[in-house]
């Protein structure tokens, strides 16, 4: 085995195994058992008393929304503000100018929802105090706004959630004091061991050696970083992301960012194990979701390491594989990893520049944003998943005779509805955001936004919504999207594509919490089964994958087969 | 909604004070008791700074080892790919040129020895890194212009290429810059 | 008459009807009801003026006028199908429905008019159809009963074969819980005076046939939820279609209407869409098949998820009635004398227990003394009795004295009865009960036997041993049940040790015993709050209660009217183990409709891989490496694809009227094996099915 898959294969190993524990603890931080963090507690209690919360009220299902709702709105106009007069605010060594109303707004939107579409670059788009007091900031409330809405749908799922499902505040606080911000204190310390910048210096100037002088970009970075991927936020400080050799210095913090940011994910499956105490369900979801990301990953690795077929026929040495927008640092295999996990999760962090990915590596990123549910986001992508399963309860409930169930819970028409509407959506963002983008540039072709031609300039179109609609914030970057007809097309989408996918699962958990109880019986479709495990998969490939198969046909299905032929 | 309005309000600032203020401090922190304060890894030549370790840099003259192509042509105040396609003419053209150019400087060397990361544009811009291959492939231009016999600059590389991580994980590479570097006090 | 006559699915009149119902179906105002192939049905009509427009403008971008016409006669006939597959399983219910009425319509009624045209009372005859609600009719012997009704007065013999097939005739009488008779069925003896209790058009059976014509046919919670998935499926795939356009236009692949209007019917899922009332249908008539009226598809559907299953011990769990199984001598008693004794008390006695006392008593003699042998022994006692008829009294059985028995002239004072009956009686008049005998008494109990004390003279001589004979498969059936997820429990009058035996043998899951109607209500509702759902049959009027508790509540057709009005469904051939059936019929429904939505879902894979590359594979000849089924042409591509989606239409119906198999194999196991059948099968079979029509088409395109 080459050291390049050696490296993969035992960051996925490490991760999983750092997942089990941390899934534990954070049962016990939800369900209030003693932990090693609980030294906080009078600090929590103090800034709850400063802000006028009352933890121990219960909420509904409806007021946690409402409360979510609330204060993303909130900080969707701090953040807009700060973004439109950045250039004119302290914290500026760059001095670098404003956004644009559109670009802000676009921006401001893209973190609040844990996006972090980035139609800028970091280096001169954002000044330190945006980076920190904006970035930084909406990277660590986005993730626990994900986890808050996660954990009062666990709160539903136990057997006696009659007790209530828990204040929202205190859930989405917790998450911040006793998993995010302790975490990213880790990972931060490590990257700036390793070499990633922590000063405020601004941008400096060196003479290289051949005596030429060069600016270098650098700033406070670590503190961002090591949030951006925990909480599967993506958007780096450096226009180029993790690629960037300060941002990812090397193969050491490659391994520790690509850890961080599938940890979460992984851990809050088995969180939810430990917490709703049915282990075998975790278990088997995370089989089902790690299968999924499996058989995105492979093809990738495969087609990644293979290199690209035009440039093998000049002749030249391929054992590298495709290194077209790779760092050597980190090499073809484990660039392949980053851009699946990436994508199935979505960070929309890269360390490679997928836009010069191999079509099927571009086919297998696309495919994990659009099911969006294999691990998926910070807290939101069990909260996808969570559809798939209930359309899966309800098909295979019939298929074994029986009004389908989910945990004991019948599924009704009323749920169907917001599953089906929630399924619905996805597709709808993405394949009506490229026609639109599509009609528009084959009507005028002079509005240049592609970096490419033909079958790979659509597919730069049909990521961008994608990545937009998924929440994942990746891109293949050669797309012109700083303008206004995609900072506002895609800022619509974000929004649709964060906000619908909470509220819908969080509505048909409230729901359900509210019914009856069936005792199970040797009838009852049992969800935490391998077969129910193939039956989620069969869905969530039949529903989300195949939708889009036209569309990946005429981008980069088209561009393998014209590459291959 | 209203009534979760105020206490949010006053929740997201006590939470731009934590995440924003307390939290970069902290790391910043932590960061001054690291190389160079934290603020990056710089490279010295005789006690000069010639650059940061990790940010490439561009070499033209054919005595020092070359680099990656680079989009945005080693200026370090931006970064980005290239983000051209696999099957982009224009492209294709330009890895051509790219493979003409270097064998052109590089004579004697057979195309089949290229490795693909010296005609591809990295990712960042700014790779400090090139391959083992790619340092070999190069040892004839540098040995003839520089006097030196192979076998000098072979063990040259040899010393300062990095091992994979733990020695089993990840790519063998070499960084030019510090190769440079040890070129010129060979 | 009876399901045995069916077995044609497809009779030839009742295609004839439903191919002419599949034409009349096509109006918008039906279809609209069915989401999915309404859609098709747009589609087709857009078809129509895209064939005009080629026809008539000599427009040469949408493809030959043949291939346009083909297209549109395909998904014409893809409507017809979906149409024809709801008026065949309407037909069918209809015809079954309607066979069970015609026995009772056009019988003529003896109505017994209150005040006459001559004088009170007096008897007219009309025709069965002008009976209305509160009339009252008369029967005599030979008389066909012209409606269902009450009897008010009277008692007859009834065959009721006609409804239920079952030859061995009934009996009905004024009060209780046998006084109902349904029209059609035949008075074979005596005279009875009947109620009529449903206006006419309104009784079960014309609900039954409303409910099968559609008419007032309500769509069920289930069928509600997955009509909502459905439609979901057909909206993204309108989403898909629509921006394929763009998309096209984008990679200059120009694509034609009829490819993308094939394109989405193939993907939207018409095999369920087409086939999802037929179903419903289909499984209300294998009800009515199975000599059950339902009153609603919701009580089928939930049927197939009863938790809980009530059955009453006698008549389901055993037969009928218990029987003598062994006589204990008390010490110093033969057995003989005990014999003699009980035959003595039990030779007035007509019920089945006193008659199975006196068979066993002879059976045990013919083992014995020669001078017992001759059954004439027998004889000369019954003559015996006969001849001193001045001087013996019989006492019937009653709730108070719990005993029955006999005095023959003044010193024969003869009892048997309930242990604690006689034990008063013994003890009464001084006498100690023996111990040996209370022995016997809890060791019969336990071995769920029903002990009978047997008394001479209020002096204890013996116990005769009752046993409930439980009713040969009775126990695979509740294994099945168990299987099924359905816990059965048995509800019967007695004692906990006796019921406790007779479950345990009998393979139910528990048991009220000593139960009082009450119980049975108790016991519903308490398993209702648990979140369980419960089904019950019950023919009284006292369960008239329970059976409106309970989810699925099943009246016996013998039952009292209360009871039928009170339950959701009545069964004809008053079979208590019927509720089985109807379970499985319940979970078969909504099987037939998971898996045809799999499988519908499932052919999307092949028709995509047929359709995709045969849209664009002109503009992009690289995408004949998609065509993996090596299809001939686009055309023939797009018209194979379009055609195996119709014809599976007609192939599935006879699986959506038959329903699938329902194997209590639990549910994990029958997932897997349906999922490997209709969804692995699903992926597979439209890969074959495409390209061996396109082998066939491929010769003309």
């Amino acid at each position: 085995m080459n050291t390049e898959l050696a490296g993969v294969i035992a960051t996925f190993l490490l991760t999983v195994v750092l997942a089990i524990p941390l899934g534990k603890y954070i049962a016990k931080v939800f369900s209030g058992e003693k932990t090693l963090l609980d030294f906080l507690a009078p600090v929590e209690r103090f800034i709850f008393r400063i802000c006028g919360i009352d933890v121990n009220k219960q909420m509904t299902w409806k007021q946690h929304l409402l409360a979510l709702l609330a204060i993303n709105m909130l900080w969707f106009v701090y953040a807009f503000v700060m973004l439109l007069t950045q250039g004119s605010l302290f914290l500026n060594p760059d001095g670098n100018p404003s956004m644009s109303p559109d670009l802000s707004f676009n921006t401001a939107i893209s973190f609040l929802v844990n996006c972090n579409l980035q139609h800028y670059s970091g280096e001169t788009g954002l000044t330190y105090l945006t980076q920190l007091g904006v970035i930084t900031f909406l990277q660590f409330v986005s993730a626990a706004t994900g986890i808050a809405a996660l954990v009062v749908v666990f709160n539903t799922m136990r057997e006696q959630s009659k007790d209530g499902l828990g204040n929202f505040f205190d859930i989405f606080l917790k998450s911040l004091t006793r998993i995010l911000i302790p975490i990213s204190i880790v990972i931060a310390t490590l990257l700036v061991i390793s070499g990633t910048p922590s000063s405020f210096d601004g941008k400096d100037i060196v003479r290289t050696l051949e005596g030429e002088t060069v600016q270098v970009s650098r700033g406070p970075a670590a503190g961002m970083i090591a949030i951006k991927h925990l909480g599967t936020n993506g958007g780096g400080w450096f226009g180029v992301n993790s690629a960037h050799p300060l941002e990812n210095p090397n193969y050491f913090t490659n391994v520790v960012e690509m850890i961080s940011q599938v940890l979460l994910p992984i851990a809050l499956i088995f969180a939810m194990g430990y917490y709703i105490k049915r282990k075998k369900l975790a278990y088997v979801i995370f089989g089902v979701m790690t299968f999924g990301m499996l058989m995105f990953l492979i093809p990738t690795m495969i087609a990644e390491t293979n290199g690209n077929p035009a440039i093998a026929k000049m002749g030249i040495d391929q054992s590298l594989g495709s290194m077209e927008g790779k760092e050597v640092r980190f090499g073809s295999q484990a660039s392949a990893y980053w851009s699946i996990v990436t994508t199935v999760i979505s960070t929309g962090s890269v360390n490679s520049m997928h836009d010069s990915s191999m079509p099927v590596s571009n086919t297998m990123q696309l495919l994990g944003m659009m099911t969006n549910a294999f691990y998926g986001g910070c807290g939101v992508g069990i909260l996808n998943y969570y559809i798939f399963m209930i359309i899966a309860v309800f098909i295979s409930g019939l298929m074994v005779g029986r009004t389908p169930e989910f945990l004991g819970r019948k599924i009704e028409a009323r749920e169907m509805k917001i599953a089906t509407i929630i399924a619905l959506l996805h597709p709808f963002l993405i394949l009506v955001g490229t026609a639109f983008s599509s009609y528009v540039f084959t009507k005028d072709t002079s509005v240049g936004w592609l970096n490419n031609p033909g079958y790979h300039g659509y597919s730069e179109m049909l990521y961008e919504y994608t990545s937009a609609a998924a929440n994942n914030g990746s891109g293949m970057e050669g797309l012109g999207d700083n303008n206004w007809f995609w900072n506002i097309s895609t800022g619509f989408v974000l929004i649709l594509g964060r906000f619908l996918p909470i509220i819908g699962p969080v509505a048909i958990a409230g729901i359900l919490a509210n019914k009856k109880i069936i005792p199970e019986s040797a009838g009852t479709l049992r969800t935490d089964t391998g077969i129910f495990g193939v039956m989620t998969y069969a869905v969530i490939m039949i529903l989300a994958a195949l939708a889009f198969f036209p569309a990946l046909v005429l981008g980069p299905l088209s561009e393998y087969f014209t590459l291959y032929n | 909604m209203r009534t979760y309005i105020l206490p949010s309000l006053k929740l997201t600032l006590v939470l731009i004070i934590v995440c924003s203020v307390l939290y970069p401090l902290l790391i910043s922190a932590i960061g001054k008791f690291t190389h160079d304060d934290g603020a990056g890894v710089k490279a010295y030549e005789h006690g000069l700074v010639v650059g940061y370790e990790n940010v490439g840099q561009k070499f033209i003259a054919d005595t020092y080892f070359q680099g990656r192509p680079s989009a945005v042509d080693y200026n370090a105040a931006g970064s980005a790919g290239s983000n051209k396609g696999p099957s982009n003419p224009d492209y294709l053209k330009i890895v051509q040129e790219r493979i003409d150019t270097f064998l052109i400087h590089n004579p004697g060397i057979k195309k089949s020895e290229i490795p693909s990361d010296l005609v591809t544009a990295s990712g960042s811009g700014l790779d400090p890194h090139i391959s083992i291959q790619a340092a070999k492939v190069q040892v004839p231009r540098i040995a003839k212009l520089r006097n030196r016999t192979e076998k000098e600059i072979y063990q040259l590389i040899d010393k300062v290429k990095e091992e994979p991580m733990l020695s089993v994980f990840g790519p063998e590479r070499i960084n030019v810059l510090k190769l440079n570097i040890a070129l010129n006090t060979l | 008459m009876s399901s045995k006559e069916n077995k044609s699915l497809f009779q030839k009149d009742l295609i004839v009807e439903a191919l002419k119902q599949a034409f009349i179906k096509l109006h918008p105002k039906t279809m609209i009801k069915n989401p999915v192939m309404f859609t098709v049905e747009i589609g087709t009509f857009v078809m129509l003026i895209v064939c005009a427009s080629v026809m008539f403008n000599n427009d040469g971008t949408q493809g030959s006028l043949v291939y346009n016409l083909f297209v549109f006669a395909v998904l014409f006939l893809t409507l017809l199908f979906a149409n024809f597959a709801e008026a065949i399983a309407e037909a069918r219910g209809k015809a079954q429905a309607e066979s069970l009425r015609k026995t009772r319509e056009e019988t003529p009624a003896k109505l017994i008019a209150p005040v006459g045209e001559l004088y009170v009372n007096e008897v007219q005859m009309i025709s069965s159809s002008q009976l209305k609600k509160g009339d009252v009719f008369l029967c005599e012997t030979g008389d066909i009963i012209p409606t269902d009704g009450e009897i008010i007065e009277g008692l007859a013999t009834i065959d009721e074969s006609a409804i239920t097939g079952e030859s061995a005739p009934v009996i009905r009488e004024s009060g209780g819980d046998k006084s109902s008779v349904t029209g059609g069925t035949k008075v074979l003896s005596d005279k009875i005076k009947v109620r009529v209790t449903s206006e006419p058009g309104e009784s079960f059976l014309d609900k039954m046939i409303a409910l099968v014509e559609g008419a007032s046919r309500q769509k069920t919670p289930n069928e509600i939820a997955l009509t909502i998935l459905l439609a979901g499926f057909t909206l993204v795939f309108i989403i898909v279609c629509v921006t394929l356009k763009p998309f096209a236009d984008y990679a200059k692949a120009p694509i034609t209407i009829a490819a993308l209007i094939s394109l989405f019917v193939c993907l939207i899922p018409t095999t369920i869409g087409g086939l999802l009332s037929a179903i419903g249908i289909a499984g209300m008539d294998r009800a009515l098949r199975a000599n059950v009226i339902t009153k609603s598809g919701k009580a089928v559907e939930t049927a197939g998820d009863i938790d809980v299953l009530l059955l009453d011990k006698t008549g389901t769990i055993t037969i009928g009635n218990r029987k003598a199984t062994k006589f204990y001598p008390a010490t110093g008693i033969s057995e003989e004398q005990l014999i003699e004794v009980s035959i003595l008390s039990a030779i007035s006695d007509e019920t089945p227990e006193g008659k199975s006392i006196v068979e066993l008593g002879e059976q045990r003699f013919s083992d014995k003394e020669e001078k017992f042998k001759s059954p004439k022994w027998i004889k000369d006692l019954k003559g015996n009795l006969k001849e001193q008829s001045e001087t013996f009294h019989v006492f019937r059985f009653t709730a108070e004295t719990r005993c029955s028995g006999i005095d023959i002239g003044d010193n024969k004072r003869i009892r048997k009865g309930a242990t604690d009956s006689i034990r008063k009686i013994v003890e009464t008049a001084g006498n100690s009960f023996p111990r040996e005998l209370e022995m016997v008494v809890k060791q019969i109990s336990s071995a769920g036997g029903t002990p009978l004390v047997v008394c001479e003279n209020e002096k204890a001589i013996g116990v005769i041993e009752l046993q409930d004979i439980i009713k040969p498969g009775i126990k695979e059936r509740f294994d099945r049940l168990r299987k099924m997820g359905v816990k059965t429990v048995m509800v019967t009058g007695d004692n906990p040790l006796t019921a406790k035996y007779i479950a345990e043998k009998a393979g139910v899951d528990d048991y009220i015993a000593e139960a009082k109607p009450e119980d049975k209500m108790n016991y519903i509702k308490k398993e209702q709050q648990s979140g369980k759902l419960v089904a019950m049959m019950g023919d009284g009027t006292n369960d008239a209660p329970a059976l409106a508790q309970a989810d699925v509540g099943v009246a016996m057709n013998s039952g009292t009217q209360a009871a039928k009005e009170a339950g959701n469904m009545v069964d004809l051939d008053n079979d208590p183990t019927k509720l089985i059936e109807i379970v499985e019929i319940g979970k078969q429904l909504l099987i037939t409709r998971g898996t045809l939505t799999t499988f519908s879902i499932a052919n999307d894979v092949a028709k995509y891989f047929a359709i995709v590359p045969a849209l664009f594979i002109t503009s992009i000849p690289a995408l004949q490496g998609l065509n993996i089924m090596n299809l001939k042409s686009p055309e023939s591509a797009v018209l194979s694809a379009v055609i195996f989606n119709a014809i599976i239409i007609p192939i599935l119906i006879p699986l959506a009227l038959r329903g699938v198999e329902y194997k209590p194999i639990g549910a994990s196991a029958l997932l897997r094996r349906n999922l490997l059948i209709y969804g692995l099968g699903g992926v597979i079979v439209p890969f074959i099915g495409i390209k061996l029509i396109d082998m066939l088409v491929g010769l003309f395109f």
